[in-house]
């Protein structure tokens, strides 16, 4: 006990910056993965601050240089999705939480989980390098040819920065896939794994399957601009159908990638703030998430119905794209059903899980339009798509990474943190992106506003809009700025938090301290027939 | 648990009902822009059913089971095999019977998208960086300015002659892409005599948000008149 308090008590005091960069203790690789996701969110949300600004008025207002103002387009997309989302949801939390809750020592491949991060940063580095070459690329996130063939701009930047990203992902999807199958302690079979452990496999077996279709587009693609290559181009026997179809039939996928450890960690806080058992376990488990996974891959055609696919394949894509809502409505019951004759404690995380709750509706539900043909038609391109994808993606997802991290908080470092204001980071938070992103949609659909505009001088109806969704998005930045606060003031000020400071049944919290040692566990963990993490009540 | 399965069912049996109008059209040519705001207006009215039903539910949780002592922990019960297996297969069902019913809605809108009248005028459009060219079955070419007479369906034929781009006229609730080497088309037919904006939704470029123009509806003498003191002369191309 002794030996392993002061191993705790090292991993606290003495910071060495070589230990950090070869670690290869999951806890510290995990905080290598958030503080990058972070600086990822914190660059790209000042892109989009910027842009906000830039849109507050017709003609120009930051800058005149509309070039300018689609470099700020593209590192806003690729980095939030590509260096945000994806590597806090899968790389941080996933390397934090999982040989945790399966009371494992750390991951299965110690030294390959140093090397995906590894992969990650490099990949934060060269998606940075946008800001300093000549002719930064300006394709968008998407990339698609043949404008990325012929821009000025250097895609061959985003391709390398896809690829980067995307071996560390397939590294981390080895890796995380092997430890739940084999590291799991005696006594936590399949049907008493946690949710967010399932949701992880889940994602990570859809990465694994899709993330090298990706690599092929984009590399094709730097092929075509850089060697001459055809692929895509259609005066030589190519198509540019061809990308969208590959680019698609990943980045569709990708949205499970984020949404299901998303919805996992909302899943955690629910439980552990209600004190209650899962509802419907099994249909959540067998049902929601791997029925999403069956059908991530046979819905993307949706992104591209007006890109003259085939008729028969968009009835086909129609029909699956609706089915989707399926999974989906079970996580959801799964969710709310959580609740029923639970004991509910409205702590921070709980709250970001409220306004997840809100915002995902919203977001789910405004999925539904996208989906149907004959709508699409109307809505695609237009700021009411840009409007949904922030609802269901950007920001009920970042209400599951920032609740979710508050929620980790006490564990990870070993400190509370200040109540008023957690509170007060949602609160603006969530008022500021309700009036964003409504207002998003409301001028893409009731105008026909398209997405990706550097300027809207055909649309002069709709500056007084514009200029209450960029009030809106100040309110966002504010309330990043209090998060951001809170944590720092924990960091400082924050008293030392308990081992279990919400009374969770989970492992993570009941078998370790705050923070845990190396090697996480001081003896092996093996639970009794009746432990379960979700066993309240009892 | 029973409550729940009635709000929801209850939700869905309200929003069928409030769906039983049916759209039609007089002239033999559907109006799309009528049609498109009529399945978007269904939609609305389904999808907010839903989530109306979901937030009362959860906002009536959320409050009913509030912590009231600090050690107090949830008594729900896990479900028995054949709740669980209902608690699946009804949801399943609800949200598939929803699924098929607006899909089939859609299929009618989009066979009307897709299938343009047999007497429609066809103009042919090139998209390029950053603009549109239009050309007429008489030979007149103009840009960014699509004049149509009022009432008749248009046929445009969409290609490129440099990157993706796409013909978006929000007014009509048409859109379609256009691909260098590729052949697209979509149609409409004005109702009203007017000015309406076309603009550029698939990213192409520096000048994307300046790529547009306008269609201008213009009664059929008039645009009659137009075509005669425009035609090249010497004979159309």
């Amino acid at each position: 006990m002794s030996a392993t308090a002061s191993q705790a008590i090292t991993l606290q005091s003495k910071f060495s910056l070589k230990e950090w960069i070869f670690t290869t203790d999951h806890k510290r690789v995990g905080v290598l993965y958030l503080v990058g996701s972070f600086a990822a969110f914190f660059v790209a949300g000042i892109m989009a601050m910027l842009m906000r600004t830039e849109l507050a008025s017709i003609g120009p207002t930051v800058t005149s240089n509309p070039t300018t103002y689609n470099m700020w387009l593209y590192f806003h997309g690729a980095a939030m999705i590509l260096g945000y989302q994806i590597p806090a949801l899968t790389g941080f939390f996933t390397n934090y939480y999982v040989p945790l809750m399966i009371g494992a020592k750390d991951v299965a491949f110690p030294r390959l989980n140093a090397f995906s991060v590894w992969l990650f940063w490099m990949g934060i580095v060269l998606a940075l390098l946008t800001f300093v070459i000549p002719d930064p690329p300006d394709i968008m996130w998407t990339g698609y040819p043949p404008y990325s063939v012929i821009t000025p701009g250097n895609t061959a930047l985003y391709t390398f920065t896809v690829l980067l990203i995307g071996f560390s992902s397939i590294a981390g999807g080895v890796n995380f896939l092997t430890t739940i199958i084999r590291m799991r302690a005696p006594g936590i079979t399949w049907n008493k794994l946690n949710i967010f452990i399932w949701c992880t496999m889940a994602a990570f077996v859809i990465q694994l399957i899709f993330v090298p279709i990706l690599g092929v587009a984009v590399t094709m693609l730097s092929l075509d601009k850089y060697l001459g290559t055809h692929f895509f181009d259609a005066t030589a026997g190519g198509t540019p159908l061809l990308y969208e179809n590959l680019f698609w039939f990943y980045s569709h996928p990708a949205v499970y990638v984020i949404f299901l450890p998303a919805v996992g960690i909302i899943y955690e806080i629910v439980a552990t703030f209600s004190k209650n058992r899962i509802f419907n376990y099994k249909g959540v488990v067998y049902g929601g998430i791997w029925g999403t996974v069956i059908l991530s891959g046979i819905v993307h055609g949706h992104h591209i119905y007006v890109s003259a696919i085939p008729d028969w394949l968009v009835m086909i894509q129609t029909i699956t794209t609706l089915l989707i809502s399926i999974p989906v409505g079970l996580l959801v019951i799964g969710l709310v059903g959580t609740l029923y004759k639970g004991s509910i404690e409205f702590k921070t995380p709980m709250l970001y899980v409220a306004g997840f709750f809100f915002l995902f509706l919203i977001g789910g539900l405004t999925g539904i339009p996208n989906a149907m043909s004959a709508i699409y038609i109307h809505i695609h391109g237009t700021q009411w798509i840009t409007g949904h994808f922030h609802y269901v993606m950007a920001v009920s997802v970042t209400t599951a990474i920032i609740g979710g991290t508050y929620y980790v908080w006490p564990k990870m470092t070993g400190k509370m943190y200040n109540e008023a204001l957690g509170k007060l980071g949602f609160l603006l938070f969530f008022i500021g992106v309700n009036i964003t992103f409504f207002f998003t949609m409301y001028i893409g659909v009731v105008y026909g506003m398209p997405r990706r505009y550097y300027d809207y001088a055909q649309f002069p109806q709709i500056e007084g809009i514009q200029k209450v969704i960029t009030f809106g998005s100040y309110i966002i930045l504010l309330g990043a700025l209090v998060v951001l606060i809170s944590w720092i003031h924990s960091l400082i000020w924050g008293e030392k938090a308990p081992n279990n400071p919400w009374g969770s049944k989970s492992l993570e919290w009941t078998h370790t301290q705050s923070p845990p040692p190396q090697g996480n566990y001081t003896e092996p963990v093996k639970v009794s027939e009746d432990w379960n993490p979700y066993g309240y009540g009892k | 648990m029973n409550r729940k399965n009635f709000f929801i069912i209850a939700g869905i049996l309200l929003i069928l009902i409030l769906r039983l109008a049916a759209s039609g059209y007089a002239d033999g040519i559907p109006d799309l822009r009528a049609g498109w705001d009529e399945l978007w207006r269904e939609m609305m009215i389904d999808i907010l059913g839903i989530g109306i039903v979901f937030l009362a539910v959860t906002i009536y949780l959320l409050v009913k089971y509030r912590r009231k002592s600090p050690n107090e922990e949830g008594s729900a019960k896990k479900l028995t095999p054949l709740a669980a297996f209902g608690w699946i297969v009804i949801p399943v069902f609800i949200f598939m019977a929803d699924d098929i019913f607006l899909a089939a809605k859609n299929f009618t809108l989009w066979n009307q998208y897709r299938n343009v009248p047999a007497n429609a005028m066809v103009i042919d459009v090139e998209g390029f960086m950053w603009g549109w060219d239009f050309r007429y079955p008489e030979g007149i070419t103009t840009t960014n300015e699509l004049r149509v007479p009022v009432g008749k369906p248009v046929k445009l034929n969409l290609t490129s002659r440099d990157v993706i781009h796409s013909f978006f006229i929000p007014d009509f609730r048409q859109k379609w892409d256009a691909v260098k080497g590729k052949q697209n088309y979509l149609w409409f037919s004005a109702k009203t005599i007017g000015e309406h904006v076309i603009t550029c939704t698939e990213f192409c470029g520096v000048l994307h948000s300046n790529m547009y123009g306008k269609i201008i509806v213009m009664p059929e003498n008039e645009y009659n008149k137009w075509v005669e003191d425009n035609k090249p002369k010497g004979g159309a191309i």
